[in-house]
């Protein structure tokens, strides 16, 4: 099994099945109303699997994915405002824009009527904001809770923004009633099942971009300045540009992401890109296990799942539930459920090596060296669960 | 980039290489002062290629913080230059590209990757970007000499967390190697080591110090005096005497020094 998962093979053979299943079966399976909402839920798994990249791999809590996701979103909404504006309205000024505002397009709006000039934005401007807030982070060495608060911050900030701006971003309503993508009707199942299709191919690509950086010489280097940043600079590396280079990768997955969300679900607000929802994305990579590939999004999905099923049967209970597991899994399994075959089988192994303690003869000989190999392996559990 | 053998022919000699254009390791006046306390007082010290040279002294004498200012962990006044090029003053991961390498005291491996990827991650800062998206497909030759000069080719795939705390420290070592660094700056490389392994560290010194800057922080004097070729003594942040092992030993402002604390003999 774990030479056949090793295998040259076995990433096609997973991205095959993968497609099978959210190509093939659930199309097949599931109604229009429950694929959209499968749509919604992969489109937040996109994201997580840029957070696990960046917080499973590189070390970086990154609380702000709501700014990115956000940016993303707001960029492509933009644009099918403008383009139903002019499709079906005829002005080519959308309809909350004639209600709150001066009835005029406002000129950094006018880029976005371009359909090349969105898509283009949607991944460099949420790589762009990464790489300077990244340069501006890492540069500067802030590291741990201190990026974590900045990125948050940033979050809070960027859907206060939003919300004062009535006139122009639709302030706490958001943008929605989108009729049109890029002149197909969105009313259209046919469209709807391309649009799930598209977030599908879009999370599986991510997976298969991710998972060749987790494996290169560059996931190694990760992993090291995650450890020990400070022993990867005395090795010539400069840690801070590793970690700008990670951080801009999973922002530019959670701007594409924001992006698919928009047609998919039909709105876009304050409310999905500050700071709750940017925590909501955390938990999900946490569940599921941060530093492995698939554990990330799995846990996104599962999360979604049950917040949809049980937040209209219990709305209060839910948010407990969702923070009480969130404190369980940061305290008691670090590693996610990803982690649980581990520690079952690590586990068993303790159990054995107390139940053979007593039948052992002289296990020492030196008195020096018994001291040396326990605290080298009870060392990992601690570090990774500080983490 | 021709990569040079790791493994230099002979040994190391007092005062270093004698023909050609040794590389020397050229310490001025280093000072280094934690508001208002100085713990490194003028130093001036060189080494050149080839040469053993340990660092020895007190406690506190400044010896690990001398190896710090060098490497621009800590900030310094004075100069030290590198074989012409003046290294004060740059950004760590600069000062490691120019060829200075250290180790630590608690050794620093990364502890979740295999002995391999620790040498193959202290190869690569040279390499390009597609290089680096692609993953490992070869054993670098280099990282291949090194895991045979630090006999690790066994534990190639072991996770480096699982190595006994010596073969940790020869690990460190090891990426030195591979790093190509040309002044290895090792803290206090044998502390905690069995017997055995501190004569496999130095022999291992032996063999790379004949091409190499080469820098040991140690307390053990029996160690000194079987492996350096020459000292430097250290105390309260000042060059107290330099030398062969038996001049240092012979002078008389060591012995007081070391006979005001632990002994020259004893530790």
């Amino acid at each position: 099994m774990s030479t056949f998962l090793q295998s040259r093979w076995a990433a096609p053979a997973g991205l095959a099945a993968g497609a099978l299943l959210l190509l093939v079966s659930a199309p097949a399976a599931l109604s229009v109303f429950n694929l959209a909402l499968l749509g919604k839920f992969i489109c937040f798994a996109i994201v997580a699997v840029g957070i696990g990249l960046a917080w499973g791999r590189g070390g970086m809590l990154t609380m702000g994915q709501g700014v990115f996701f956000g940016l993303g979103a707001y960029i492509m909404a933009m644009h099918l405002k403008l383009a139903d504006a002019s499709l079906f309205g005829g002005s080519g000024v959308p309809d909350f824009m004639s209600l709150y505002g001066s009835g005029e397009v406002p000129g950094w709006w006018e880029p976005f009527r371009s359909p090349v000039v969105t898509l283009a934005a949607v991944v460099l401007a949420p790589a762009l904001v990464a790489l300077l807030l990244g340069l501006a982070v890492f540069k500067r060495r802030v590291k741990g809770a201190y990026f974590a608060i900045l990125s948050q911050a940033l979050a809070a900030a960027f859907a206060v923004f939003l919300m004062g701006q009535q006139a122009t971003t639709g302030g706490s309503n958001g943008l929605s009633g989108f009729r049109s993508f890029f002149g197909f009707d969105l009313k259209d199942p046919a469209n709807k099942l391309m649009l799930y299709s598209v977030a599908a191919v879009v999370l599986l690509l991510a997976l298969a971009a991710t998972r060749q950086l987790m494996h290169s010489r560059f996931g190694e280097l990760l992993v090291a300045v995650r450890d020990q940043e400070e022993r990867v600079r005395f090795l010539g590396y400069d840690p801070a540009t590793i970690k700008t280079l990670t951080y801009v990768i999973a922002a530019v997955m959670a701007g594409i992401a924001g992006a698919l969300f928009v047609p998919i679900v039909g709105i876009i607000s304050p409310a999905d890109v500050g700071v709750i929802p940017s925590i909501a994305f955390l938990i999900g990579v946490a569940i599921g296990g941060r530093a492995t590939l698939l554990g990330p999004v799995l846990g996104a999905l599962g999360v979604a799942v049950a917040q949809t099923s049980l937040a209209s049967t219990f709305p209060s209970f839910w948010v407990y539930f969702q923070g009480l597991l969130f404190v369980l899994v940061i305290g008691f399994m670090p590693g996610g459920l990803a982690s649980l075959p581990q520690l079952v089988s690590r586990l068993k192994r303790r159990r054995i090596e107390r139940g053979g303690k007593g039948s052992a003869t002289a296990p020492a000989t030196h008195a020096p060296e018994p001291a040396h190999p326990a605290p080298a392996t009870a060392a990992n559990v601690p570090e990774e669960a500080s983490r | 980039m021709t990569t040079p053998a790791l493994l230099p022919d002979g040994e190391p000699r007092a005062g270093g290489l004698r023909h050609g254009r040794p590389k020397y390791l050229e310490v001025r006046d280093l000072t280094v002062a934690f508001d208002g306390f100085v713990a490194v007082d003028r130093v001036t010290l060189d080494v050149i290629q080839g040469d053993l040279r340990f660092l020895i002294g007190p406690n506190g004498a400044g010896k690990t913080t001398i190896i710090d200012a060098i490497t621009g962990l800590v900030p310094a006044a004075g100069s030290v230059n590198h074989t012409g090029t003046e290294i004060l003053g740059r950004k760590v991961h600069k000062i490691a590209r120019l060829g200075v390498g250290r180790t630590f005291q608690t050794a620093s491996v990364f502890e979740n990757l295999s002995v391999l990827q620790n040498l193959d991650i202290a190869a690569g800062p040279g390499r390009k970007a597609a290089e680096l998206l692609r993953r490992r497909t070869r054993v670098d030759p280099a990282v291949q000499e090194a895991l045979e000069i630090i006999g690790l080719e066994k534990a190639a795939d072991k996770q480096a967390g699982t190595l006994a705390h010596g073969q940790k420290q020869w690990l460190e070592i090891g990426m030195l190697l591979v790093q190509n660094a040309e002044v290895l700056l090792l803290d206090e490389p044998i502390a905690g080591m069995s017997q055995d392994e501190r004569d496999e560290t130095g022999l291992l010194l032996r063999r790379i110090a004949a091409s190499r800057i080469t820098l040991v922080i140690e307390h053990d004097m029996n160690f000194v005096r079987e492996f350096a070729t020459s000292v430097t003594v250290l105390a309260a942040g000042k060059v107290l005497s330099e030398g062969s092992v038996a001049q240092v030993q012979a002078d008389k402002k060591v012995q007081d020094v070391y006979l005001g604390t632990a002994g020259l003999e004893g530790h």
